[in-house]
């Protein structure tokens, strides 16, 4: 597949505290993704994450969806991993 | 109004409950890592946290009820196995009861209550306790085979329905911790993240919460223990449980109440494993049959009918509730005023009773003298029993001093035990309320100055771990209350030469070693050379010995160097009715405690010396007539009474014995406060007044007079 994609690489904490900004990012990174191409998460980078940021995914993951263009979530941390584990998540994104 | 003053009265009794329940934590916390088998104990804790929550709850006491759950949840998980209570959790639980505590104070004291979530101290507390909640999450999780091992002990499918208000992440609450501590109390078979609510991107607020699951939980544990889980959030979540076995009917209700649709919910119940996917289809046609109003009235019915396991816990706890209220009930909680005043009745009962025995014995009405006898007897019961009422074990006392001996122990990094002996010695209520604090520097001072390093406890030979002990037992008619160390010992030298300079002694003068031990009581003196946090700073030593004269007692100190230093102090059993033995100087009556009495001579001295020969021994005396300034001349047959204090002798001349009579003590008004030498007075039967004698004081004029009285013997 050689879709034009989009990458956007999230660092440190995928949590509360930065809900607003990392909100903001993925708009804007989703704003340059032409129709039918695919907006790229790499999560290798986050060292923490809490169900705001799993919040943050699912909204993308609608937005994408809903807009016809495609999330693809690259890389995942150890954090990241935990998480999708606890709440059976990984379906949702794709497996590992 | 009356209301008002019900719930006050409740709050105060809650209060005061709340405060024994932490003390019986904290007593639990400090055995734990004694006891072979600390279950009861952590039972214990654990029952006092709950407790405590409960309660406050009933009273809207949010900050309370907020951080005492997370100081259940920790414990939950201690008692169940998954986090162990080793020293540094003892410690943060300690911590956070003294936490509670001051939560507590601040409802006394009708504060308004701080969030503990905001407010500093709580904040980090509660930050150190979930991390005890969080990082064990983890391997419970990764342990499958616990899981099913649980599984095969009688675990069954329950289907939790949860749905997170708005506000629950802006309030600091992440709903993943709180899977992961379900996860902890068996095992999630499935769990769906609901991603309808979710909006795009465009529409979400990012920290509000809009997330969903419905997890499938198989578990060994109760519905109250599900619902605890989700207790710190519960007001900000919609939680539905369905317990195993439950009629399909419920799982419509939880269909019909939700909104996202049948439809979806209903393959999520089939993928949590909750109902088949038979049941499911059964079910849709069921409602779609039924008449909604109908519907409502039996769903309800049948949601009455829940599942066996649910009412048979409810049951338990009920009954386990009822059980321990009768342990309780035993004692009966009295106001220390409504004693006091008892206690005030009682000693004018004394005097009414000693009136009339002095106008039965005027009259010379056998009869009447034989009725009064019996009378006094009965009232002398009295007295006992009332007094007795006040008297509380000592144990109360010593057991709050092993928090600080823990505490302690760890600030100046010394290895220190602390023996309790005596626990069950008795003394009156407000002794022990004002010994408390004096206690506290004794036990402090033993443990910074007293316990010697680990290095010089090696090369003494002693055991590397330090013992501070606290000893109390009764010796005529006071309690005695030793604090021992087996550190160092005082320097007899240093304390001496530290005197010298500050100019309480002469150069060159002959001390016993009592004396030279009792600069140090001294105000303004310390001879430590290193300044602690704890002590040092030479206040205290000072504050203790005018704190416990101001009980009318004493304070002596014995020390042995390399071997360690006993403090002790003696204290009167009570403060209010003594045995007193009357005696008569000119017109004058004075009382000496009976119990410091300990015989009575005929009168006899070397004309002009302070002092007798008792058997064989050196007696110095007091002539009370030229002490007190009493006009008149002295009878031809004067008495000495010989009392004992503290382990020595001394003797008080005085005109005539009077005999044994109940005293009760009426404090001096503060005219006399300077007069030295009484320590109180007294209402005689005949209305008259009497002086009650402060022996200890006398005691130290008779032993210069005894020096003096040696020197001459010899």
């Amino acid at each position: 597949m050689s879709t034009t994609s989009t990458c956007l690489r999230i660092e440190g904490e995928l949590t509360i505290y930065r809900a607003a900004e990392l909100a903001e990012a993925m708009k804007g990174s989703l704003a340059q993704v032409p129709p039918g191409g695919a907006f790229e998460l790499d999560l290798s980078g986050v060292t923490e994450m809490d169900c705001a940021g799993v919040q943050l995914l699912l909204a993308a993951r609608r937005s994408t969806d809903e807009s016809g263009r495609e999330l693809r979530v690259a890389g995942r941390s150890p954090a990241v991993v935990e998480v999708f584990d606890t709440l059976q998540l990984a379906s949702h994104f794709g497996a590992h | 109004m009356a209301n008002d003053i019900n719930l006050d009265q409740v709050l105060h009794t809650f209060i005061v409950e709340a405060r024994e329940l932490l003390e019986d934590m904290e007593a639990a916390l400090l055995r734990v890592a004694d006891e072979a088998d600390p279950g009861e104990s952590i039972n214990a804790i654990f029952r006092a946290a709950h407790t405590i929550k409960g309660s406050s709850g009933l009273f809207g006491l949010d900050a309370v009820v907020t951080f005492t759950h997370v100081v259940e949840s920790v414990l939950d998980r201690v008692r169940d196995g998954a986090v162990n209570l080793d020293e540094a959790l003892v410690a943060l639980m300690l911590a956070s009861g003294d936490y509670i505590g001051r939560l507590v104070d601040a409802v006394e004291r009708g504060e308004p209550q701080a969030d503990p979530k905001t407010e500093p101290e709580g904040a980090a507390l509660l930050a150190r306790l979930q991390e005890h909640l969080a990082d064990d999450a983890a391997p419970a999780r990764l342990a499958p085979t616990a899981a099913s091992a649980m599984a095969s002990g009688g675990a069954a499918h329950w289907h939790l329905s949860l749905r997170f208000g708005p506000d629950v992440l802006r309030n600091g609450m992440d709903p993943l911790s709180f899977i992961r501590y379900l996860a902890t109390l068996g095992e999630i078979r499935h769990i769906v993240t609901l991603p309808d609510a979710v909006p795009g991107l465009d529409a979400l607020d990012p920290e509000g919460c809009c997330l969903g699951f419905e997890i499938g939980f198989l578990t060994s544990v109760d519905k109250a223990a599900i619902e605890n889980v989700f207790e710190f959030v519960i007001d900000d979540c919609t939680l539905r449980i369905v317990p195993p076995g439950s009629r399909i009917e419920q799982f419509i209700e939880l269909i019909r109440s939700h909104p996202e649709g049948p439809s979806p919910l209903g393959e999520i119940l089939v993928r949590c494993g909750s109902i088949t996917a038979h049941e499911l289809e059964s079910a849709l046609r069921m409602q779609a049959a039924s008449a909604p109003a109908r519907k409502i009235g039996t769903i309800l019915a049948e949601q009455g009918n829940v599942a066996p396991q649910v009412v048979e816990a409810a049951l338990a706890k009920q009954k386990q509730v009822r059980e321990t209220r009768g342990a309780e009930s035993q004692s009966v909680r009295v106001d220390a005023d409504k004693l006091d005043r008892l206690i005030n009745l009682v000693g004018e009962l004394i005097i009414a009773t000693a009136g009339a025995n002095l106008v039965a014995k005027r009259t010379r009405n056998l009869e009447l003298m034989e009725r009064n006898s019996t009378l006094s007897d009965l009232v002398e019961e009295v007295r006992d029993s009332a007094l007795q009422l006040r008297m509380v074990k000592i144990g109360g006392t010593f057991s709050r001093f092993k928090r600080v001996v823990h505490d302690v122990a760890r600030e100046l990094g010394k290895d220190i035990e602390l023996a309790v002996s005596g626990e069950d010695t008795e003394l009156d209520k407000t002794v022990v309320e004002k010994i408390g604090d004096p206690l506290m520097h004794l036990v402090r001072n033993a443990m910074d100055h007293g316990i010697d390093s680990a290095e010089l406890r090696a090369a003494r030979g002693k055991p590397a771990v330090g013992t501070v002990s606290l000893n109390a037992f009764h010796d005529s008619g006071s309690i005695v209350i030793q604090v021992s160390d087996d550190g160092g010992g005082l320097d007899r030298e240093k304390i001496l030469a530290k005197g010298i300079e500050r100019g309480l002694v002469e150069p060159g003068r002959a001390m016993s070693d009592a004396e030279v031990y009792a600069l140090i009581f001294e105000p303004g003196f310390s001879t430590a050379a290193q300044i602690t946090n704890l002590s040092g700073r030479g206040v205290g030593m000072d504050v203790v010995k005018r704190n416990i004269a101001s009980l009318r007692g004493d304070v002596a100190i014995a020390s042995e160097p390399g071997r360690g230093t006993t403090v002790t102090v003696r204290l009167p059993l009570t403060l209010a009715i003594i045995n007193g033995f009357q005696v008569a100087v000119g017109k004058s009556v004075f009382v000496v405690p009976m119990d410091m009495v300990d015989e009575c001579v005929e009168f006899s001295a070397e004309p002009g010396h302070d002092y007798t020969d008792l058997r064989g021994q050196v007696l110095p005396f007091i002539r009370l007539r030229e002490l007190f300034d009493v006009p008149g001349t002295a009878t031809a047959r004067q008495n000495i009474v010989v009392v004992k204090h503290a382990g020595q002798k001394f003797g008080l001349v005085v005109d005539a014995l009077l005999g044994e009579a109940q005293t009760v003590i009426k404090p001096l008004s503060r005219m006399f406060a300077q007069v030295r030498g009484i320590s109180g007075s007294s209402i005689l039967g005949s209305g008259d007044v009497a002086l009650i004698l402060d022996v200890p004081l006398l005691m130290q004029a008779a032993q210069a007079a005894r020096s003096q009285g040696a020197v001459a013997m010899e």
